[in-house]
């Protein structure tokens, strides 16, 4: 039934988390609900915010290292995860 | 004593619109991603190819020309149409019989089909039987947009301006009858200028609207196609090909589908950047300011 949309692993897996990512989000906004804050980013942020920079500028270097770059998409991958977890914590 | 009963069960009400949008835009972006990293042949036929329609897409010296070329027309047909949209809705007649015929007059372009536009300014500028065409070939000028770049290039903008710049006055004249008449005659009683009245009153009573104008103005403009397709049809040359006439020629004109899909993508996550930007810089500079009275 879903063959039209022409699955492939890597972009279920994509789905996947995103739609885990933001089912985490929900919960833990249910749990503890965010609180706006002012972190080393220019503007005061919220998580769910703060997620969609961090998911947003990941994209973009992704797009960086496969247009630009000889690297592997490992590496765009590592430094986006680096990126986020500080963006989440610090941003 | 808040005795208020807390129910966000409205919420469900959201749903029909949220399964339509799943149905609309969520699925259908899904499966652009989807095709972005394979080479679909058919049904059961593709082929997983990765990064390379990515890589390719950020790599092709067109597609780059067309994106500086898109990112150009954007600028200055926010540079045009957001002060000159000001300048209108501030002359526009504030009451009576006037007001209204203003306002009919100036919706018109609004009214008309994109494609339909086209055709108005492409008859408009034929140098055998357009009048502006005509006209300015008598007048000595060697205009033609099918030949000269510059001069595709100015009647576009020309003839964006002329279709969207109401919409940009409508948004002001509507934010400016917001306004109460009690800021007014707290200028008169400090003998404001008129320049004082428009920058300390007026722009900022219309910070809201135009956000949304700038913002609206600017998706449109980064999106516009039909307009410039009939028009000069992206040339002469591909001196007016704008991004989504080169994705059209590319998915629908030669059936790249991965190429296109990858194209897709990154042109949707710049659009996605900028509007972001746009947003939350303007309602950051607003939260920044101490509050008002009024609005």
């Amino acid at each position: 039934m879903m063959s039209w949309m022409v699955w492939t692993l890597p972009t279920a897996l994509f789905f996947s988390s995103i739609a885990a990512m933001l089912a985490g989000m929900t919960v833990w906004e249910i749990v503890s609900p965010t609180i706006e804050r002012k972190g080393f980013l220019p503007i005061a942020t919220t998580r769910g915010d703060r997620l969609f920079i961090g998911l947003l500028s990941a994209a973009f270097i992704h797009l960086g290292v496969i247009g630009f770059t000889s690297l592997s998409i490992w590496i765009a991958l590592a430094v986006s995860a680096v990126w986020l977890l500080v963006l989440m914590r610090w941003g | 004593m808040n005795n208020k009963v807390s129910n966000n069960r409205a919420w469900l009400l959201v749903l029909p619109m949220l399964v339509l949008v799943a149905f609309s835009a969520i699925i259908p972006l899904m499966t652009v991603v989807n095709y972005s990293v394979q080479d679909v042949l058919g049904p059961n036929a593709s082929f997983f190819t990765g990064t390379e329609w990515f890589k390719s897409m950020l790599n092709d010296s067109a597609l780059q020309a067309a994106f500086v070329r898109q990112i150009a027309f954007s600028l200055v047909i926010l540079a045009i149409q957001i002060p000159l949209g000001i300048g209108i809705a501030l002359i526009m007649p504030k009451r009576g019989w006037q007001a209204s015929a203003v306002l009919i007059l100036i919706t018109l372009p609004l009214l008309i089909p994109w494609n339909v536009v086209g055709s108005i300014w492409q008859i408009f500028t034929r140098g055998d039987i357009g009048l502006m065409g005509w006209g300015l070939r008598e007048l000595g000028i060697d205009y033609n947009i099918t030949r000269h770049s510059g001069d595709a290039w100015v009647t576009i903008v020309l003839m964006d301006v002329w279709h969207w710049t109401p919409l940009v006055a409508m948004l002001c004249y509507s934010g400016l009858r917001s306004i109460p008449e009690a800021y007014y005659q707290a200028a008169r009683i400090d003998r404001a200028s008129k320049w004082a009245v428009f920058r300390y009153i007026q722009l900022p009573k219309l910070t809201n609207v135009l956000v949304i104008a700038v913002l609206l103005r600017f998706m449109h403009s980064f999106m516009i196609y039909a307009e410039p397709f009939v028009l000069t049809g992206g040339g002469p040359g591909s001196s007016t090909t704008f991004l989504s006439q080169a994705l059209t020629t590319m998915a629908v004109g030669q059936q790249d589908l991965g190429p296109s899909a990858a194209f897709s993508l990154i042109y949707f996550l710049v659009i996605l950047l900028v509007s972001w930007v746009f947003y939350t810089t303007i309602m950051h500079m607003q939260k920044d300011k101490p509050p008002q009275g009024g609005a």
